[in-house]
């Protein structure tokens, strides 16, 4: 991904160091202290060796550096009438998402905006993320029923419509894949609470007298009335 | 009931902490006993309970709740998704006491609706990065040695659509995305060290059998620390909607890495940026930028009753009832207002405090009839304490959907009536 290894496993790090040093609860202490007593030097010899066919049927998934990226190719064109066939309905002849269905391209530069408008275009950092979800999980309804040269071209026709292959003639496949960067791929960085609200780590919280004047109410959920059961229907699209 | 043990209670009770405001009115019970005085027919006539008789043994092999408990249930709300085979319900929280839910009302979230799987045909493979892929069966799962704990689950977006202001007037629906039950399975270490772990192993891969094969990255500390994989929720198999046959049960952190019907788990040096870890549930900050992997869910709490849909009915004695969480270790202290925040009493925490569990308090409180202002303020064993939603809000802005642990305010109007707001 976008940020070093380093800093990811120093995260890790200190997010392991936090859980162990948090473990004082009695219950846990001595439910682990069982379990390891419990526990055989030795294997237990259950499940079966998993056979080379059996994993590759099942072993769908793609990183970011391409592993697990299947031979294959597919062009914009070819994505675009895919795309047309299996995936407009719900989402748009250009991606951009019927009713309330996911909107796949657009909102370039609305990431600082009131209303962000997070596509794969505009917010996804990695377009392993397009071919390993499309593969898996898509059509809704459906899933698992798509070449690998239909994910292909079908994620060749979204780098099209969010503007990010310009070429409706261009060929996505497993050898110039990672040839492709996504705009917003180095806009993620890896949980930073503990260190960016830390002053929500407080010895004592103030009891008494905390606001000099009495509060005052600012907003209503019944104004906004889109709860079920309220009086009037859901005003929200 | 007395003017003199009002008063008594009054004193021990929670307006008569000293500092609030409006404390301390003896209430009429005129009505009661008005009520009173006239016979009860329900007491001086033979009910029907009380003659005929009722069902025998042979009616319900598997039991339901009473007829009179129909409303405790599972809601949705149809506008927050396309389409209710991706979306999500809410458990009935205002409803539930003591800190286990019943299996029934567990909130769902699917992203293709729920995977119905014979026992018998589910399979579960580790490969990747370790000395022998394996394929269990559940049979061989069942003979692992077993571990039960209970915990939360918490929906990452559980209060999300209360980013931007006091949305869904109900404690369902702002904050029941959560569950809590007692799981039996076995440790993922266990699994793992069956297959044998390489030491190049960094981050495991977890994929569920559904139509959405819902995939995940998990840190493998976490992976060998307490993660399970479950196949009872409070003593009975996974009900369907929460992963029957296998899942995984991931303490303290965000539901969504708690991967339901559990089918595969691959073993890597690096996360795989899924989409479940980059368009979804990564967290967009005010400056364009967003954080991935927030995994722990932070400390918080929540008054179930009184809230919008459990109104205060009675003056004088009154129970003030809440749950309290934290995914970073146990409850603490839970603080309440009844003055929006200005002044605090500690609550009484009653019942099991566990390790990463939902968590019960109380307060006993007289009203007379005031406003309120509810609050409540959850402080975990790290130090860590709820923070309200205007401070979140300073370092996160309103757009980052998951992980609102901000203090709720609940307005108990004079007639009882209670309303989900904000405050200023």
């Amino acid at each position: 991904m976008s940020r070093s290894v380093n800093l990811v496993n120093a995260c890790l790090a200190a997010a392991g160091a936090l859980l162990l040093t948090l473990a004082p609860v009695q219950s846990a202490a001595q439910q682990m202290t069982v379990r390891e007593a419990a526990k055989p030097a030795s294997k237990l010899g259950l499940g079966r060796e998993a056979l080379p066919e059996e994993i590759s049927a099942w072993d769908i998934d793609v990183r970011p550096d391409g592993k697990g990226l299947p031979p294959g190719k597919g062009t914009v064109k070819e994505g675009d009438q895919v795309f047309q066939a299996q995936c407009a309905a719900c989402h748009g002849e250009f991606g951009e998402g019927v009713g309330r269905w996911p909107v796949l391209a657009g909102g370039h530069g609305t990431l600082k905006a009131d209303r962000p408008d997070k596509t794969v275009g505009s917010f996804w950092p990695d377009l392993s993320t397009v071919f390993d979800y499309v593969k898996r999980a898509m059509p809704y309804g459906n899933a698992q029923s798509l070449s690998n040269d239909d994910v292909y071209a079908l994620t060749a026709y979204l780098l099209s419509m969010n503007d990010i292959i310009k070429d409706e003639n261009f060929e996505l496949n497993d050898k110039n894949f990672l040839s492709i960067k996504m705009p917003n791929a180095t806009a993620f960085y890896d949980d930073d609470r503990e260190v960016v609200e830390k002053h929500f780590w407080i010895k004592e919280p103030c009891m008494k007298n905390c606001r000099p004047t009495a509060p005052k109410v600012t907003g209503r959920a019944v104004s906004i009335d889109v709860t079920p059961d309220s009086k009037a229907g859901p005003k929200v699209d | 009931m007395t003017s003199a043990s009002e008063k008594a209670l009054n004193r021990r009770g929670f307006l008569g902490a000293a500092g609030l405001a409006g404390a301390s009115a003896v209430l009429s019970t005129k009505s009661a006993v008005a009520e009173a005085a006239r016979p009860d027919p329900l007491i001086t006539e033979v009910q029907d309970w009380a003659r005929y008789l009722g069902d025998g043994v042979d009616k319900k092999p598997y039991g339901v709740p009473s007829k009179f408990e129909k409303h405790v249930i599972r809601r949705d709300v149809p506008w927050l998704t396309a389409s209710p085979e991706s979306s999500v319900n809410f458990t009935p929280l205002h409803e539930l006491e003591g800190i286990i839910t019943p299996s029934g009302l567990c909130f769902e979230r699917h992203h293709s609706g729920v995977a119905e799987i014979d026992p018998a045909k589910h399979r579960l493979m580790i490969h990747g990065l370790v000395d022998k892929p394996l394929v269990f069966t559940m049979d061989d799962i069942k003979r692992m040695p077993r571990t039960n704990r209970v915990c939360f689950l918490e929906c990452a977006a559980n209060s999300g659509m209360e980013w931007r202001g006091a949305q869904l007037n109900g404690c369902q629906f702002t904050h029941g995305m959560v569950h809590n039950v007692m799981y039996t399975g076995v440790s993922l270490k266990a699994l793992l060290d069956e297959a044998g772990v390489k030491p190049t192993a960094k981050w495991l891969m977890l994929e569920g059998a559904d139509a959405a094969a819902m995939n995940r990255s998990l840190p493998i500390e976490k992976a060998m620390n307490d993660v399970m994989l479950a196949f009872a929720m409070n003593g009975e198999a996974l009900r369907p909607e929460q992963g029957y046959p296998l899942r995984a049960v991931v303490p303290g952190w965000e539901g969504n890495l708690w991967v339901k019907w559990i089918r595969r788990i691959e073993v890597g040096d690096k996360p795989w940026q899924t989409r479940e870890e980059t368009s979804k549930y990564t967290d967009l900050l005010a400056d364009g930028r967003s954080r991935k992997h927030t995994f722990i869910m932070d400390a918080k709490s929540v008054v179930t009753n009184p809230s919008p849909q459990a109104p205060l009915k009675h003056k004088g004695r009154n129970v003030l009832s809440g749950l309290a969480w934290s995914g970073r270790g146990t409850i603490k202290r839970v603080d309440v207002s009844i003055d929006g925040g200005r002044n605090w009493q500690t609550a009484r925490i009653d019942g099991p405090v566990l390790d990463k569990s939902l968590t019960r308090f109380y307060v006993d409180f007289d009203w007379n009839g005031q406003e309120m202002m509810i609050q409540s303020r959850a402080m975990d064993s790290t130090g860590y304490v709820q923070p309200t939603k205007d401070e979140l809000r300073k370092v996160r802005g309103v757009n980052s959907i998951y992980h609102n642990n901000g203090i709720q305010t609940w307005l108990v109007r004079a007639n009882g009536e209670t309303e989900n707001v904000e405050i200023g």
